[in-house]
């Protein structure tokens, strides 16, 4: 028997204990993997993920409140005075200078940047305080007639800016389309 | 702790020392994988490690399950549905569970008649065995329960009827059943109660399991030849033994890879075959299926209740009734197992030496087997009367034939030591044959 | 001696298994072994033929039973019926939901949504059909072996077709109801009339827009069979067994790659085992 020989025999039986240990290592891998997932949202929390709103009915000047993901969603036609009112405000008045918008990332707090559509009439926000969770009173509400939240006076804009208060944030404007005239799909 | 000498762990790095001061966790580890395990062990040991990693999936599929399910009787079914459609994976976890139960008692029927055959309760190992018995109960209740929660109708149903066997009791039966119930019927508060005990028992099931592997620790594994290890000291024992890792881990992973080959044709590719149809109707407490059985595995001991009626001569004389002498006999066949290491008066272990004993030893298992069919009979007069037999052989064999072949019998001679046995069956090469056995390395 | 140890411990549990498959339930007539799509270990289900059976659940059966555990959304499942989304939308709005918006009050109703479930039925006292697939069992035996089953599977898309085919056209009167006779069902008497004609509807299936180029895709050329009894018992058997089992495509191809693996992995370790234990049993 030589020492080449011998060698192969070794280099042999390595590999193979190798390549047992290592399908045996996938083989758990496989079988863990499963009892991760399954703690990810079930298809019909995904389902509810994104839902379609009729906006068909909500005159100027008026707002309705929608869950969206288990949080309130503020959709609200703005009239024309409150348009102009909210795009007279100079962005150096605003503590929050990001436009908090998942449909324009990095964008400064500018009105346009806050709206769904290019005229400024449709604002679409999560109703939850960015100081700490609590849902805001709106129709015009706080000292800049728009939102006010009543847990620790964080007052709003009627961009859903925040001028006055603890609240850190803008409130957040979610993911929204138009899919037609009278219809957004959140999410 | 162990009674077979074998080498210690000693702690070498200045880490290990310093673990090993504080907490001797290292050692407790490698002395365990390093046991010395007899080296002649077959096929039919492999049984305790696959017992142990399908309790692990049953604890680790079940507390995924319990993040989904909900124990009520208004949202149990739905939410079973939802984990079956809707939670990622749900289908594989749900399923795995349900066969997973299947399969524990299919290795636990084969455990536990590998140590009927091979006389693995006989002395010194009693204790052993006892624990395996409570084990195996505690199996029974836990998948009993496990089969109530997603609440179809023969969770309901089967929850019914065994719940009722209670009653037999004598005086306090009906209490005891009401108890049970938490109410007059099997309802909420039956299904939230077994729900918290099908979450514990299975803990308790592991804790039964540590004693059991620590109980045969200390006497050494029982072996096909029934000859115990030689214990004199240290290198005798080497001569018998083999370290449990890497021989044994090795053997018993690939033992538990073919199990789980058949494990995955069920669960991919047939996951309702031992389950019944029926329990894809959410419960209804006024409507009972035309046919109510068990899981599989309770089939021979319901053959056993089922198999005393009134007919039978002997409740002509008891002063009971058929329905508690059904009870009776059907936890009585259990005792009549767990007590075998006295019953059993053969002094050789092994069924492999004891000509008549293997006879006997198969007819108990087709016994079983018949019990089993009869269970999942409608309850005929015929079927009551083959299951009477049964029921006759299975005590027979307990508390007959095994005191009484352990006298009469003549056994085969058996080999003086485990490394003779092993080496009768595996002849080591002659000196100078190594390089001819191996002409193409 | 190889073959022998690695049957051994495979024939024990086959032979547990086998002997302990129980009775199955609902004892009836003879059942009609159908060679549906989805059967056997590579078996999928035809996306058009659930189209189909869809179909006549919803033009026949839909006005007696429910389907309360599907979700509409389901129908546009891949390895389902694959309904183009537009379609899914639409057809849930043609069933009313319970409305349990803010809003609503106990007893509102809404069109339904691709996210909503379909919706119970319990007018008529007739039983939801969400698992009726897999709550039959149309195979039996022999002796309570449970042999059939293993081969046949348990069948209970042929209990359902072979139910909807089975009315014998006989009428019993009891208890001031009307029972129809009929040859599968357990007893012969059911309460539900006979369903299916032939020609109950009028076959339309959509290609799947969502879908194009994938298994099973039919373009505009498809052709709809003819709408016998047979072929819509057939239909809608299936869709109910998908409507059971949804994820049985999925659940089977993920079932091939486990075996597989496992068979490459019981391969690596029979050579490691053997290797382990040359230097104890001496067979180099």
């Amino acid at each position: 028997m030589s020492h080449a020989e011998t060698d192969s025999d070794h280099t042999r039986r390595d590999f193979l204990y190798v390549a047992t240990a290592a399908a045996g290592a996938v083989t758990v891998g496989a079988m863990v993997w499963p009892l991760i997932d399954q703690m990810n949202p079930s298809a019909d929390v995904l389902a509810l993920a994104s839902i379609e709103v009729d906006v068909g009915s909500i005159e100027p000047g008026t707002e309705i409140k929608v869950m969206w993901r288990g949080k309130p969603v503020f959709i609200r036609r703005r009239t024309e005075e409150e348009i102009e009112a909210a795009r007279a405000v100079a962005l150096s008045d605003l503590p929050d200078q990001n436009a908090e918008n998942a449909n324009k990332p990095g964008a400064d707090a500018a009105d346009q940047n806050r709206t769904l559509d290019a005229a400024g009439e449709w604002l679409v926000m999560v109703g939850v305080c960015t100081h700490l969770g609590c849902v805001p009173l709106g129709d015009g509400s706080g000292e800049f007639n728009g939102w006010f939240c009543p847990c620790h006076g964080s007052h709003y804009d009627i961009a859903g800016r925040i001028r006055k208060g603890p609240a850190p944030r803008n409130l957040e404007v979610p993911q929204a389309a138009f899919l037609d005239d009278t219809t957004i799909r959140l999410g | 702790m162990s009674g077979i000498p074998q080498d210690h762990y000693e702690p070498k790095s200045g880490f290990e020392k310093w673990v090993h001061s504080r907490l001797p966790v290292i050692a407790l580890a490698a002395d365990f994988l390093k046991f010395p395990t007899p080296k002649n062990l077959n096929w039919m040991w492999i049984w305790g490690v696959v017992l142990t990693v399908f309790l692990m999936v049953q604890i680790v599929t079940g507390i995924t399950l319990v993040m989904h399910y909900i124990p009520s009787t208004d949202a149990a079914f739905a939410s079973v549905e939802h984990i079956m459609r809707d939670v990622n994976g749900g289908w594989l976890l749900r399923y795995m569970h349900a066969n997973g139960a299947s399969f524990f008692f299919i290795a636990v029927y084969a455990h536990i008649f590998r140590g009927l055959y091979y006389g693995s309760y006989k002395e010194p190992r009693e204790i052993t065995w006892i624990i395996g018995i409570l084990i195996y109960l505690a199996m029974m209740a836990t998948a009993f329960m496990g089969y109530v929660l997603p609440w179809g109708q023969m969770s309901f149903w089967g929850a019914t009827v065994i719940t009722n066997l209670f009653s037999a009791v004598p005086l306090i039966g009906d209490d005891i059943v009401v108890w049970l119930w938490g109410g007059f019927s099997v309802d909420e508060p039956t299904l939230t109660r077994f729900f918290s005990l099908h979450y514990l028992l299975p803990f308790v099931i592991l804790g039964l399991t540590v004693v059991h592997i620590w109980a045969f620790h200390t006497t050494g594994n029982n072996n096909p030849t029934g000859v115990p290890v030689r214990t004199n000291d240290v290198a005798t024992v080497k001569k018998d033994t083999v370290p449990f890792h890497p021989f044994y881990t090795i053997k018993d992973i690939y033992a538990l890879a073919l199990f789980l080959i058949l494990f995955v044709v069920f669960v991919f590719f047939m996951p309702n075959y031992m389950g019944h149809p029926d329990n894809y109707i959410e419960a209804n407490p006024l409507v009972t299926p035309a046919h109510i059985v068990p899981e599989w595995y309770f089939l021979p001991f319901y053959a056993i209740l089922r198999a005393i009626t009134e007919d039978v001569w002997l409740m002509q004389i008891m002063p009971f009734t058929a329905k508690l002498g059904g009870v009776i006999a059907m936890f009585g066949s259990i005792l009549v197992m767990a007590l075998a290491p006295w019953l059993d008066t053969s002094r050789v272990r092994s069924g492999r030496y004891r000509p008549q004993f293997k006879w006997w030893f198969w007819l108990l298992v087709v016994d079983f087997l018949l019990l089993m069919w009869c269970g999942s009979q409608a309850p005929t007069d015929t079927i009551a009367s083959i299951s009477l037999l049964g029921t006759a052989y299975w005590f027979g064999y307990f508390l007959v034939i095994l005191p009484v072949l352990g006298i009469t019998e003549k056994p085969l001679p058996q080999p003086k030591t485990i490394e003779e046995a092993f080496e009768a069956e595996h002849p080591k090469p002659e000196a100078g044959g190594k390089a001819a056995a191996t002409p193409a390395e | 001696m190889m073959i022998k140890r690695i049957l051994a411990p495979l024939a024990v549990v086959a032979a547990t298994g086998l002997a302990g498959q129980a009775l199955a339930a609902g004892e009836g007539g003879h059942v009609t072994d159908v060679d549906f799509s989805f059967e056997g270990p590579f078996g999928t289900y035809d996306s058009m033929q659930l189209q189909r059976g869809f179909q006549v659940f919803h033009q026949v059966c839909a006005s007696c039973h429910g389907l309360k555990y599907l979700a509409f959304r389901s129908l546009g499942d891949s390895t389902g019926p694959a309904f183009p989304d537009d379609q899914v939308k639409a057809i849930a709005a043609l069933y009313e939901v319970a409305d349990t918006g803010p809003e609503a009050l106990p007893g509102d109703t809404r069109p339904g949504l691709p996210s909503d479930k379909f919706p119970a039925n319990t007018a008529a006292g007739a039983p939801d059909l969400s698992l009726m697939a897999k709550a039959r069992a149309g195979f039996h035996g022999p002796y309570g072996l449970g042999i059939n089953q293993f081969l046949k599977g348990t069948g209970g898309a042929e209990y359902i077709y072979s139910l909807l085919t089975g009315y014998t056209g006989e009428e019993h009167e009891a208890a001031g109801s009307i029972l129809y006779g009929n040859e599968v069902f357990p007893g012969g008497k059911i309460s539900m009339a006979q369903p299916l004609w032939g020609d109950d509807v009028e076959y339309t299936v959509h290609g799947g827009g969502d879908h194009e180029g994938e298994e099973g895709y039919h373009g505009a050329d498809y052709t709809p069979p003819e709408a016998t009894i047979e072929q819509e018992a057939k239909d809608v058997a299936a869709f109910l067994m998908w409507v059971a089992e949804p994820k049985l495509t999925e659940r089977k191809e993920a079932g091939l790659r486990n075996l597989i693996w496992l068979v490459i992995l019981s391969v690596l370790l029979y050579f490691t085992n053997k290797k382990v234990w040359a230097s104890v049993k001496g067979d180099h």
